[in-house]
């Protein structure tokens, strides 16, 4: 008997240290592959060394003093040939996104939102942030091509605007706004900025990004005018004095189309990270810069994460990280509201944002939000134009794909917005409605919400029942700038606790968090009858021993 | 009391093995149950660092330790034998209470009694592996993918085995703590364990 144990002894304990060297091994050589070099050499980048290897301005097609925005398109497009084809296959062109899995046609131009709800019938309006010139109605032609507007995007000069009520033209003529402001807005000369354009900057894109929903930071909550001039506190990789990033250097862009999409989130890359120029991956990711196994040294326990939670869930420890904020919530029930004198009036909070207007209704803001945590796999399913709800319920206008057992699933910071909207109580659809505009039926100008509604609908060639209520809506975005410095991440025990930001997260173990009670009661009975044991053996001892000492 | 009373039953090494494991053991249930959410200590972040820091320290020890046992041949002591187990559970439940002597006589050749050579036997043949085997899984989850495990385990079932380990392990250290009183005197297997030396009656 004693020879085989003599066998079995060596050779576990042998295979103990084993266990423990090739443990050691397997994660160092996994660590020497990751490198953020591609992160340091963009950071030097100045402005000097960025230069393009052409001058516009000696350009003698550019050499002219332009009117209108299509004839400088028509000038960029004796050079650039494609680039209007190009621009044109994009969202920022036809405000459409296909879901590549159910084939779903989303995007501005399909949804209704529990924001400013659907451009429709508003175009004027909304296509002031339209890549284009003239989209005023749905009899616009999406084949013309010197209506794209190159400007908006490579204007360097920061003198172009498109203003509300132009239908995406630039200001030609200087005009007060707002009205009744007292500001005015110049019209920019449109032969310098042809003359002087550039890669887009953050301006460039925040121009439309920063203010969606038409009040700065209001709908994305990642996304406000604080970016133009971030610290490193907003943004670690856009910190003006740091890495100072624009929007692109993330974003990387090929044929004009942008890279990262809110409608399509790269939400579980996995791997090492990427070679720039790599096509299968959204270049947009944490990972394609940081790999899956971000952490080194010490750090290395945090990549234990990587395949359950996003980068950004503690990267993004509070969204709208300054006093600009962000809108929680939207009730459009309360728009036509006037004031005691019968006339229209708004209203704004304690830290100067909109908080009631009779055009829109009211508004909930907040700064340095604590997101909502959900499984996310990067694809929402949209409640598109004309779809049915249910009314009784809380109406999802997203519902985010993802669950704890799809491998190409993590856990999520979003920003939920809550809306109260107006719907067609006989056809249980959400309704389009008719708000900017000048003539009657526009509800900002007239405040009637039958006659908004009706023009909305006809616009959008739905049916109306004429009988309209407002229902509950949400709507959920996924976070993903204003990434924090590595000190303002979340510390372990903000999720890792009793109630901590996942309490409500489902189908993974959190040591400290979870726990099975079967176990923990089998575990402390063990221990306590243990203890019981050793008390009433020990203590027969200690008598045992005094009685015999007493007979002594 | 003169030299034959005594004799020199743990060695310098033994004595620092038992002592600086004993810590580890301890320091590594205290941090370990933060861990697992039972209370607030160390906060939860500082705990897995130290708890860690501690089972890589063990592991160097053990290392160490595992060499010691093959080139002392001191392995030999953990051989078990059924031989007398009777009488031993027999003095633990009835003997001891009487002031029967130890059946059990330790040498420095057999240091412990069959007893206890079942009982460090099982330590280490079943209760390291699963402490040692879910702990080293539970540390490197990361990895579970590379290594092509990640679709047989799942982490909850790997901190439930963990779980599980720790309390063996806590009813083992309560009631070795407790047999460290039935020396002669109740400190006596203390001092012996400290000195190295074991007073003989």
């Amino acid at each position: 008997m004693s020879s085989r144990f003599r066998m079995t002894l060596p050779v576990l304990t042998t295979g103990m240290v084993l266990t423990t060297l090739t443990a050691f091994a397997m994660p160092a050589k996994q660590d020497a592959a990751i490198a953020p070099q591609a992160v340091q050499q963009t950071a030097s980048t100045s402005k000097s060394k960025d230069a393009s290897t052409a001058d516009h301005s000696k350009f003698k097609e550019l050499q002219k003093n332009f009117k209108t925005g299509p004839e400088v398109t028509q000038a960029c497009l004796i050079c650039h040939t494609e680039a209007a084809k190009q621009v044109q296959h994009t969202k920022h062109w036809t405000w459409e996104s296909v879901d590549p899995k159910t084939g779903q046609k989303r995007g501005k131009k399909n949804i209704i939102n529990n924001y400013c709800t659907s451009p429709i019938s508003n175009e004027k309006d909304c296509m002031a942030c339209h890549a284009g010139y003239g989209w005023k109605d749905s009899s616009f032609d999406f084949s013309v091509e010197k209506n794209v507007d190159c400007l908006v995007c490579h204007d360097t000069t920061g003198t172009y605007r498109k203003l509300p009520g132009d239908a995406g033209r630039p200001v030609y003529k200087r005009v007060e706004f707002p009205k009744g402001s007292g500001k005015f807005v110049e019209p920019a000369d449109l032969k310098k900025v042809a003359q002087s354009i550039g890669r887009p900057s953050r301006s460039n894109c925040g121009s439309c990004h920063f203010f969606g929903a038409g009040a700065n930071g209001a709908k994305h909550g990642d996304l406000d005018s604080s970016l133009q001039h971030p610290g490193k506190y907003l943004d670690v990789h856009m910190d003006e004095k740091g890495l100072n990033f624009t929007c692109v250097t993330c974003h990387a862009t090929s044929s004009h189309q942008i890279s990262g999409s809110r409608y399509n989130v790269a939400a579980a890359v996995s791997g090492p990270a990427h070679i720039r120029g790599k096509t299968d991956e959204s270049p947009a990711s944490c990972q394609s810069c940081h790999g899956d196994k971000p952490h080194h040294g010490f750090m290395a326990i945090l990549n234990q994460h990587t395949e359950k939670v996003a980068c950004q869930t503690c990267h993004i420890p509070e969204y709208a990280r300054d006093d600009i904020g962000t809108e929680l919530s939207w009730d459009w029930s309360q728009a036509t509201t006037m004031g005691p004198d019968g006339n229209p009036i708004s209203r704004k909070d304690s830290a100067g944002r909109r908080a009631f207007d009779s055009k829109k209704g009211a508004w909930v803001w907040d700064s340095y939000v604590i997101p909502e945590y959900r499984w996310f796999n990067g694809v929402s399913t949209y409640k598109v134009i004309g779809d049915k709800i249910d009314p009784s319920k809380t109406v999802q206008i997203n519902e985010v794909g993802g669950s704890p057992n799809d491998p190409g699933s993590r856990i999520w910071p979003t920003k939920v917005h809550r809306g109260k909207q107006p719907y067609d109580k006989v056809n249980s659809i959400l309704t389009v409605q008719h708000t900017a505009g000048e003539d009657e039926t526009a509800l900002w100008h007239n405040y009637d919400w039958q006659k908004a509604i009706g023009a909305g609908m006809k616009a959008a060639g739905l049916k109306y029942s004429g009988e309209y209520g407002f229902v509950n809506t949400e709507m959920t975005w996924p976070i993903t700038h204003m990434v924090a410095p590595e000190e303002d991440a979340l510390s372990c025990a903000q999720c890792h606790s009793k109630n901590g930001r996942l309490k409500g997260i489902e189908g993974v173990y959190m040591p400290s968090r979870d726990s099975n009670r079967l176990l923990d009661m089998a575990g402390w009975t063990l221990v306590l009858l243990s203890l019981i044991g050793i008390m009433i053996h020990g203590g027969l001892r200690i008598y045992t021993s005094k009685k015999k000492g007493q007979n002594k | 009391m003169n030299a034959e009373n005594r004799i020199y039953l743990y060695k310098r090494y033994e004595r620092f093995w038992h002592w600086s494991q004993a810590a580890l053991v301890i320091a590594m249930m205290v941090t370990g149950f933060e861990v697992h959410g039972t209370y607030n200590l160390f906060g939860f972040e500082q705990a897995v660092n130290l708890h860690t820091i501690f089972a890589w320290t063990l592991l160097v020890l053990w290392a160490l330790t595992i060499f010691w046992q093959f080139t002392t041949g001191e392995w030999r002591q953990y051989i078990p034998t059924l031989k007398k187990v009777d009488t031993m559970v027999r003095y633990y439940a009835f003997g001891i209470f009487r002031d029967a002597p130890n059946p059990f006589h330790k040498t420095a050749e057999k240091k412990h009694n069959p007893l206890q050579r079942l009982a460090y036997l099982a330590l280490l043949s079943v209760l390291s592996p699963i402490i040692w085997g879910s702990g080293l899984f539970y540390l490197f989850y990361a990895y579970w993918k590379i290594w092509g495990v990640d679709t047989y385990l799942s982490l909850e079932i790997v901190a439930l085995v963990h779980t599980a380990g720790a309390f063996m392990m806590l009813v083992f250290f309560i009631a070795h703590v407790y047999l460290t009183t039935t020396g002669h005197k109740p400190t006596a297997h203390i001092k012996t364990m400290i000195t190295g030396w074991e007073e003989v009656e």
